[in-house]
């Protein structure tokens, strides 16, 4: 790699450079030439392969040229490759930084989310996907508190999300109870089987937590997959009853009672329904968010983050590891299960389908590049993974190659997450500058 | 009259490893005493076993009358004994003051304020550092947290794991000074280990020398200094 751009003289080392450049067209021929060189097409006779030479010289050349680019930019730009350590330097100034997003930028990300429905650019389109965002900002935050909060690796977050959903879908097809009364059920079933998966993995920590967290998921998804009877298996259940406001239900007309706009004296909307369920996921998840970031003020929030950080200091101040986890397990499962309930609610369809393992691997992607534990970090990251892959829709075939990119980019410049700076739980009054006393060890 | 902690014959195992080969140590009220040993000696693995990780595969430990050789960890150090732990184990990323608040996880919150209040007057420089992350102090600030962090969960029983690892002499001094003033003014019992024996066991109201999982020695700190092996093993080549 081209770590002189520059000779001693300060002039640039042309030679070095293209080589750089030379390197990086060979390790994008490498890559590109089976990925977009390569392409396989239906022929009368089976399966054909289309060569397509010209995309592949088009990506190579397109490689080289961003490379010297950027060599230039790190000769003239008077930046050079980031490092990860400045970081930690920075503190003080990010600290600064995030107080005033905190302080500001939180509450006004709130109003806009309020405003929202009633600004003029809010079509269903961009409503639905607004939703869709909040879903995952919620799962975010839930899995943030095992994840981020207690350290505890879980790849099968996504497990929780399916109870949620199938409590929901199965107790209101079965008993015909409302999605309200459904809810808090629906988290207590998460809960549930969060202190389920808990109990045999407390003893396991870092990878072999995250293998069996990971089976853990597929073991509910193979199950609801399975359990015909049951659960419907791969056909799902269909006809999820949809949410009603104190008993107003959104539809044209209904049989018990006056519908929301009757009721309103609105003409109907098929809106309507979109802008309430918009307003639920945005109240689920502003209580997730609040819930949380009072948890992390409570001494059983200090405990998980304490855990974090080294476990054998938590055992020798008497915390017993298995209470804390477990309530980590349960509460992160909790809000999962909430979560689940409203995405079966609003599809009004689920099936084993919509629980598959790359659905934890994009929730996990948002707490981990949203910074553990940054509660604005997990919104960021989720309107840049979610909102993102729906913006970048038009781009067909190459959108998950923009989502790679753009992650891969992220890491880079930030290797600890968008919003990596830790929020002390609580605020100290500026100390006045001590007199020098006469024995401070500063040294060592 | 009996000790408050009395270990008697125990013996700790990794997997089929032996590491305290039937180790009797005690403890009265009020008293420093100091393990002194070499590396390997298994030092921390006795004060790892008196927390119940690992717990001994043999002999018994009594603290303040009652048997906890059986024990988990938590329920142990909830009976009022307290740990700095070998190698410190700050929470990096938390500030000092909430590295002091789960000090006190296990103590009554009632006693908070005045128990911060006396770890500030022992550790001054933790009260100007109180808002900064533990891992960005330097290793004698973090050893004066993992001791305050220690007595915040009010101990009738403070282990020191090598408090003086890693650090320069002149630091070294200074949290000597502070365990001797913990001792006098709390009329607190240590258990304090140690490799720099002639700090520790110049302190030490009593002492003990661990050689391969057994204690080969014991006496009062002056009468260990005094012995030839003990000079020569510990204390050669100045200190």
């Amino acid at each position: 790699m081209a770590t002189h751009v520059r000779t001693a003289e300060g002039s640039l080392d042309l030679p070095a450079i293209l080589k750089d450049c030379l390197m990086t067209g060979l390790v994008v021929f490498a890559l590109a030439a089976p990925i977009i060189g390569l392409r396989t097409i239906d022929t009368p006779g089976g399966l054909g392969i289309d060569y397509r030479f010209d995309d592949v010289a088009f990506a190579v050349l397109a490689g080289i040229v961003g490379r010297f680019l950027l060599n230039l930019y790190w000769a003239y730009g008077g930046r050079r490759r980031p490092k990860a350590k400045t970081e930690e330097i920075a503190g003080g100034r990010a600290g600064a930084f995030m107080k005033k997003v905190g302080l500001y930028g939180g509450p006004a990300a709130i109003l806009f989310a309020i405003a929202m429905p009633m600004l003029p650019f809010a079509d269903r389109y961009t409503l639905d996907v607004a939703i869709l965002v909040l879903t995952y900002i919620m799962l975010g935050w839930g899995l943030n508190i095992v994840v981020g909060l207690a350290g505890l690796l879980d790849l099968g977050y996504v497990a929780f999300y399916a109870v949620g959903a199938y409590s929901y879908a199965l107790i209101a097809a079965h008993f015909d109870w409302s999605f309200w009364v459904c809810l808090p059920l629906a988290g207590l079933f998460a809960a549930f089987f969060g202190v389920i998966l808990g109990f045999p993995v407390l003893r396991l920590r870092g990878d072999y937590l995250a293998i069996v967290t990971l089976g853990f998921g597929e073991i509910i998804r193979v199950v609801l997959l399975n359990w015909y009877e049951f659960t419907g298996g791969p056909d799902g259940v269909s006809g999820v009853p949809r949410p009603s406001l104190f008993g107003l239900e959104f539809a044209r007309s209904s049989s018990d009672g006056p519908t929301f706009h009757q009721f309103f004296g609105l003409e109907f909307s098929s809106l309507h329904r979109i802008v309430f369920l918009y307003y639920v996921i945005l109240a689920l998840a502003l209580i997730t968010n609040f819930v949380t970031l009072r948890l992390r003020k409570l001494p059983i929030g200090r405990a998980w983050e304490a855990l974090r950080e080294d476990e054998i200091a938590c055992r020798s101040l008497g915390i017993n590891p298995t209470n804390t986890k477990l309530t980590a397990f349960a509460i992160g499962a909790m809000f999962g299960g909430f979560a689940g309930s409203f995405f079966a609610t609003r599809q009004g369809f689920i099936s084993p389908e919509s629980f598959t393992f790359i659905e934890s691997a994009v929730i996990l992607a948002i707490v981990v590049l949203g910074g553990m534990g940054s509660q604005i970090g997990v919104v960021i990251a989720a309107i840049f993974l979610i909102g993102g892959t729906e913006v970048f829709r038009d781009l067909e075939q190459y959108r998950m190659l923009a989502f790679g990119g753009a992650m891969v980019l992220i890491m880079i410049w930030k290797p600890r997450g968008l919003l990596a700076h830790r929020e002390p739980t609580l605020r100290l009054p500026p100390s006045r500058k001590p007199e020098a006393a006469p024995l401070a060890g500063g040294a060592s | 009259m009996s000790a408050l902690l009395e270990i008697a014959g125990v013996e700790t195992f990794y997997g089929n490893i032996q590491a305290l080969r039937g180790v009797d140590v005690s403890v009265e009220k009020g008293e420093i005493v100091t393990l002194i040993g070499a590396n390997g000696a298994g030092k921390s693995t006795l004060l790892m076993t008196l927390c119940g990780s690992p717990q001994a595969r043999s002999g018994q430990i009594t603290f303040d009358g009652v048997d906890i050789t059986r024990k988990p960890t938590f329920e142990i150090i909830r009976m009022g004994i307290a740990q700095s732990p070998e190698g410190r184990r700050i929470f990096a990323r938390m500030t000092v003051m909430e590295n002091l608040m789960m000090g006190g996880t296990t103590a009554d919150p009632a006693h908070f304020d005045a128990d911060l209040e006396k770890v500030f007057t022992l550790f001054p420089r933790l009260k100007e550092r109180q808002g900064q992350r533990g891992g960005t102090l330097s290793g004698g600030e973090q050893q004066m947290l993992a001791i305050g962090r220690a007595l915040m969960s009010r101990p009738r029983l403070l282990l020191l794991d090598e408090p003086s690892l890693g650090l320069a002499p002149l630091v070294v001094k200074q949290i000597f000074e502070a365990i001797k003033q913990i001792n006098q003014e709390e009329g607190m019992s240590i258990l304090l280990v140690e490799q720099n024996a002639f700090h520790a066991l110049r302190l030490a109201d009593r002492g003990y020398v661990l050689v391969n999982g057994a204690i080969t020695l014991a006496g009062t700190g002056r009468e260990l200094l005094a012995r030839p092996e003990v000079r020569a093993a510990y204390l050669e080549g100045g200190h």
